[in-house]
């Protein structure tokens, strides 16, 4: 690939990426043609969709129905406290032109359901898992199955995170991870549960790493393996992650087939 | 045979805050039993009505996920690591009573 077909502002832009081995400017053109689906612009989403932003992918897509809360600015750094009551993929669009203007944002201010899913999702090559919920997580998982989409699932909780790759076909999904969401009764109010500020940040920045490695097709993705972080202990550990022949979405006779809305049974939205 | 086993956080107020604990047995079912005598409650957000392992809850033997290896039946011996897994949503945790 010529570096011709990249304008002189890109060359410096992009400089780092152009002089390092294995990403080039071939590279570059790649993730400039790239599409990622940021599902959930909040703790992950925001420095997932900022970094990719100024990686260069091409096309970023931003689901998110919520508006910019004062208690979101503690972690999700897309926004500013000027954004306060703006909606969320508005404000995040304008951050990311105002880092990269080569990037074309989408925006879906709505909510995740087994309507509009895969007709979202569709266009994009990977999709980014930023959800702060189970029913959404699962319908995510079901529709990338059926739709053969990589989804990069990053989750955390106070001081604990987790992160893995889950591609069709080649690895487990969240299904065979586990495979049903926990019932409603099992889980208390979403107010209840604390983050530490930075720790978004530190899983967030992980996905849109795996992401990047994806999209290159550099190094080895995090496929079959389940990446614990402790921020209290400074420990990363790895868990091995297998294929559930019996899983009830991607086994050979897969139960589930069609998308479910699991109820809704976090805080105010019940 | 003492193995150290790993809590997370939803389940850090039932072993008095302690991140990683030591328990006895020669496979997965007894260490958890002997956990449950260490620290009452423990069982019952790792298991449901019916006595099976929760869906959502997972149980690794050093990287490996039990439900690969032999279940509750795995064997366990002296240094092995014990991990409790749940999963995680976001803002969201899974067990009651915190
Ligand atoms: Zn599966």
């Amino acid at each position: 690939m010529s570096d011709l077909d990249f304008s002189e502002e890109q060359i410096h832009r992009y400089a780092r990426h152009i002089i390092l081995p294995n990403v080039g400017g071939k590279g570059q053109k790649r993730l400039l043609e790239s599409k990622v689906l940021i599902i959930g612009a909040g703790g992950l989403g925001s420095p997932a969709a900022y970094y990719l932003a100024a990686a260069g992918i091409g096309t970023i897509g931003i689901i998110d129905f919520d508006e910019v809360d004062i208690s979101n600015l503690q972690r999700q750094i897309l926004y500013n406290t000027a954004d306060i009551g703006r909606a969320k993929v508005d404000s995040a669009k304008d951050t990311i032109v105002s880092l990269n203007p080569d990037v074309k944002v989408e925006c879906y201010k709505e909510k995740l359901t087994s309507k509009n899913i895969k007709e979202i999702i569709e266009g994009y090559d990977i999709i980014l898992d930023g959800t702060d919920n189970f029913p959404t997580r699962y319908l995510i998982n079901d529709a990338c199955i059926i739709l053969n989409k990589i989804n990069v699932h990053g989750s955390i909780f106070r001081f604990e995170g987790q992160l893995t790759v889950f591609k069709p076909k080649e690895g487990p999904c969240y299904r065979c991870l586990y495979p049903e969401p926990p019932p409603p009764g099992m889980v208390p109010s979403c107010q209840e549960a604390g983050v530490l500020g930075v720790l978004p940040g530190i899983i967030g920045t992980l996905q849109a790493i795996e992401a990047l490695k994806l999209i290159l097709k550099i190094g080895r993705p995090l496929i079959g393996s389940l990446l614990l972080y402790d921020s209290l202990k400074t420990e990363f550990r790895q868990m091995r992650l297998r294929r559930d022949t019996k899983c009830p979405v991607c086994s050979e006779n897969p139960t589930i087939t069609e998308l479910i809305d699991y109820e809704e049974f976090c805080g105010v939205r019940v | 045979m003492p193995v150290s086993v790993r809590i997370p956080s939803p389940l850090m107020k039932l072993t008095k805050n302690q991140g990683e604990v030591s328990a006895e047995g020669k496979d997965i079912r007894e260490v958890l039993s002997d956990m449950e005598r260490q620290y009452p409650g423990i069982k019952e957000r790792l298991y449901d009505e019916d006595g099976s392992l929760r869906r959502f809850i997972n149980i690794y033997k050093n990287e490996e996920d039990i439900r690969f290896l032999n279940g509750e039946s795995t064997h366990v011996q002296d240094g092995d690591e014990i991990s409790i897994i749940p999963a995680i949503a976001g803002g969201i945790l899974l067990s009651k009573n915190l």
